[in-house]
């Protein structure tokens, strides 16, 4: 596989993921919106969003406040923010348009679907029905995946577009925390509260992930939240899972090109970190100082998966 | 919204008679039409669009910061040739691609045709397609066009003729194919009443073209499609064959020369390539050989080309017999190397080169199309009955300053096929580019891409210039 295929494969999945996670974002603050009503006078946070995006710095320096209308537009149709869903989709399909020999012919026509839908969306002055919108975002993202899943070759591709996305994910569902965790630190008094486990419930829902910890815990805890979230081997957004099954796409690419590459070694490094600290002790050294240093981790491994596969010199 | 007010008007129509009656083999295609409400119509329209802009097949508006992107605009009604008058076009085809093969291999190598005094050797020298870099060039099997798109054109009586031979890159083919597989799903009944020949394997035909350029030996060759990259305005056409054929699709910058083979930068490493199906022009393919500046090409390319390391469809050079000039003695080419005369007959052309054809150009400019000899795609061209006053000075004194450089043919009453138009169905002018492939043997695929000039009136039929296109259905015997 060409290594310029590889990386715009490697993108687009990523890119992918990312306008997923935020369209997802964005869709469970407005149900919490409409939950919580009385606990907060109607008022919903809109600046978690920004900071679990990571581009709160830049989000300051252009708008005055973090309100629902001005995080909506940033998050969702500013093209200046590169991690914008609009920006993202337009990555994507920049990403899929050289590759479209490569995924399946029904992939690259959704994603150009994706593309159009989004852009029409961006176009309107007035947002009439947004949590469609994000729905529908959740839906296409969803017929992308199923299209990978049931056709393409279980090739390079297919685990570079793999790689790519748990590695999104796994950061994705780290920042969630990481913010929801920092919201929720300035009311000691609501852990536990009724009010803290709608919002706890909220991050679940935002990772699609309540049904499912609701078999698995029943009660919701921030303690067991952030345990499935962390350490469920089987949850497949959890970062454990993440991680184990990026790591296990690694080492087919390593094993199809039969080559060993430094990128393998940031990914055991990555994996040590994770599986050798459970939940309990992760909470009292600090989830925001192992979220920090989660992500170092994986810039490193994203830098290091750059050298490996797509940077040849002659 | 039917057939029934429909006008050929004076010209020559693709599927009615002058006196306005269906031509007896399109009869179950305008019955189908005609029994369809307009709003019916309109929907089998609007479905082809929506599969057009769903599949991608856009282009951008330059200079469009939003992004803009258009479909190539696409009429659903199929322009009709009966088998009979196919089975010529396709004998007139195979015939000119072959002396126009022989005639390029003698101009790099013997140069007997000029010794013989049939070509004058100037023509040659003088122009900007000629590759001086090519000289003593023998390509594998000698072929150097294996993928060709002439354009052809019929007059007021319905005569075809040759427009262009297109023997460098001519696009278009992928439209052919999604044209068909389009249209497959607007009248689905019809393709099997009227028997319409297939042309999806041409993928299949391509390959076979280009794995027939592999050293013979070698049962599993490399074989990639190399294109200009995504800004390209094929670049959809790139990827398609590409993928059709389930070969690479590769740009410049994926290609590095060591010790004279081309190789691909994988995420293995680098992996050897024998073929390429190159979809970039000459000027491009070497920056150390060709344009210096051009990034769109691999460095030491030409060298390992030159010696027989890797195989290019089509060959470099060939551009030298599309130059217009050139052009002009294509039917003693024919009669030259394959003491044949030519089945398709060229447009008279007028070589302003020569002082009298110049005279009569200048003479009568208003009556003529004066083109560029290097241009293609409709750019560099004066239509005289449609031009200004001004332009036609401004061409005079082109041709006069560098006469070399421009031909000069009649205004052909170009014919007409119907179109839908808002809301009615008018006749619009069309050509037609049949797509030939040349292997062991040369095989011309039934149809080609009909282009329409959408514009009333207008003969211009490039995309470039508000043109669209067509399915093209080659029947298998005449319906009647």
């Amino acid at each position: 596989m060409l290594s310029r295929v590889a990386n715009s494969i490697y993108w687009l999945s990523r890119y992918l993921e990312r306008l997923d996670s935020i369209a997802r974002f964005i869709n469970v603050n407005y149900f919490l919106m409409l939950e919580k009503g009385e606990a907060t006078d109607g008022k919903t946070q809109w600046d978690p969003l920004i900071y679990a995006s990571g581009d709160h710095k830049d989000f300051f320096q252009r708008y005055k406040k973090a309100d629902e209308k001005n995080v909506i537009k940033f998050l969702s149709f500013d093209k200046t923010n590169p991690n914008s869903i609009l920006s993202c989709v337009e990555a994507a399909r920049e990403n899929a348009r050289t590759v479209r020999e490569i995924i399946p012919t029904e992939q690259w026509q959704t994603i150009n679907d994706l593309y159009h839908f989004i852009k029409d969306e961006s176009k309107k002055k007035k947002h009439s029905n947004l949590q469609d919108f994000y729905k529908k975002i959740k839906d296409y993202n969803n017929q992308t995946i199923g299209l990978t899943l049931n056709s393409q070759l279980r090739n390079q591709a297919w685990h570079f577009l793999r790689l790519a996305k748990l590695l999104e994910r796994a950061d994705k569902t780290a920042r969630l925390l990481d913010v929801k965790y920092f919201s929720l630190l300035p009311n000691l008094s609501y852990v536990d509260s009724p009010y803290d486990a709608i919002e706890w419930g909220a991050v679940l829902k935002s990772v699609n992930a309540f049904q499912m910890y609701r078999q698995t815990y029943h009660r919701v805890s921030y303690e067991n939240v952030s345990d499935f979230l962390i350490n469920n081997q089987y949850f497949p957004r959890s970062i454990c899972y993440c991680v184990s099954e990026a790591s296990k796409s690694l080492a087919e690419i390593i094993s199809i090109i039969g080559i060993n590459v430094e990128a393998s070694k940031y990914m055991d490094d990555l994996e040590t970190m994770i599986k050798s600290k459970d939940t309990k002790s992760i909470l009292r050294e600090g989830l925001h100082e192992f979220v920090d240093a989660f992500q170092v981790k994986l810039n490193e491994l994203d830098e290091a998966i750059y050298n490996s596969f797509f940077a040849l010199k002659i | 919204m039917n057939f029934d007010e429909y006008l050929t008007e004076e010209f020559y129509d693709e599927l009615f008679e002058s006196d306005g009656k269906a031509r007896n083999f399109v009869v179950p295609l305008v019955n189908k039409i005609n029994s369809l409400s307009k709003r019916e119509l309109n929907r089998k329209k609007f479905a082809a669009e929506s599969a057009l802009k769903q599949q991608g097949i856009t282009f951008s508006v330059y200079g469009d910061k939003d992004g803009i992107e258009k479909i190539f605009p696409f009429d659903i009604i199929p322009r009709v040739i009966p088998g009979k008058e196919w089975y010529q076009i396709e004998k007139g085809l195979q015939q000119r691609i072959k002396a126009l093969n022989c005639f390029i291999h003698d101009v790099y190598n013997d140069k007997q045709i000029f010794k013989d005094k049939i070509v004058p050797e100037e023509l040659i020298y003088s122009s900007s397609c000629y590759l001086p870099q090519c000289e003593g060039l023998k390509p594998p099997k000698n072929i150097w066009i294996h993928i060709t798109g002439t354009d052809l054109v019929r007059d007021k009586e319905g005569n075809f003729y040759v427009l262009e031979d297109n023997l460098r890159c001519p696009s278009g083919v992928s439209y052919v194919l999604e044209n068909r597989s389009i249209l497959k799903k607007t009248f689905p009944d019809l393709f099997q009443a009227m028997k319409v020949k297939r042309v999806s394997n041409y993928p299949d035909q391509l390959y076979e073209t280009l794995r027939h350029l592999a050293p013979e030996n070698n049962e599993n060759p490399n074989i990639i499609v190399l294109s200009p990259g995504i800004y390209n305005s094929a670049y959809f056409e790139h990827a398609y064959l590409a993928q059709e054929m389930g070969v690479t699709l590769a740009q410049g910058s994926d290609l590095t020369v060591i010790n004279d083979e081309v190789m691909l930068r994988t995420t293995k490493g680098f992996e050897k390539v024998d073929v390429i199906y190159r979809r970039i022009d000459d000027d491009f393919l070497d920056p150390s050989v060709f344009n210096p500046e051009s990034l769109l090409g691999v460095r030491g390319l030409m060298q390992a080309y030159m010696k027989g390391n890797i195989a290019l469809a089509n060959a470099p050079g060939t551009g030298i017999a599309d130059d217009k000039a050139i052009y002009a003695y294509v039917p003693q080419i024919i009669k030259y190397y394959l003491d044949e005369e030519a089945i398709i007959p060229n447009v008279p052309t007028y070589l302003c080169e020569n002082k009298e054809d110049r005279e009569y150009v200048l003479d009568n400019i208003k009556d003529l199309v004066v083109k560029a000899v290097d241009q293609s795609g409709g750019y560099g061209m004066l239509i005289g009955p449609k031009s200004k006053k001004k332009e036609r000075e401004e061409f005079k004194e082109k041709i006069k300053a560098d006469p070399r450089s421009y031909i000069a043919q009649p205004t052909l009453a170009l014919s007409r096929s119907p179109t839908i138009v808002e809301d009615s169905i008018e006749g619009r002018h069309v050509d037609l580019r049949p797509y030939i492939l040349y292997a062991d043997d040369i095989f011309v695929s039934p149809g080609g891409l009909t282009r329409v000039a959408l514009v009333k009136g207008s003969l211009v039929v490039n995309s470039s210039q508000g043109g669209g296109s067509k399915d093209t259905w080659i029947l298998e015997e005449d319906y009647s």
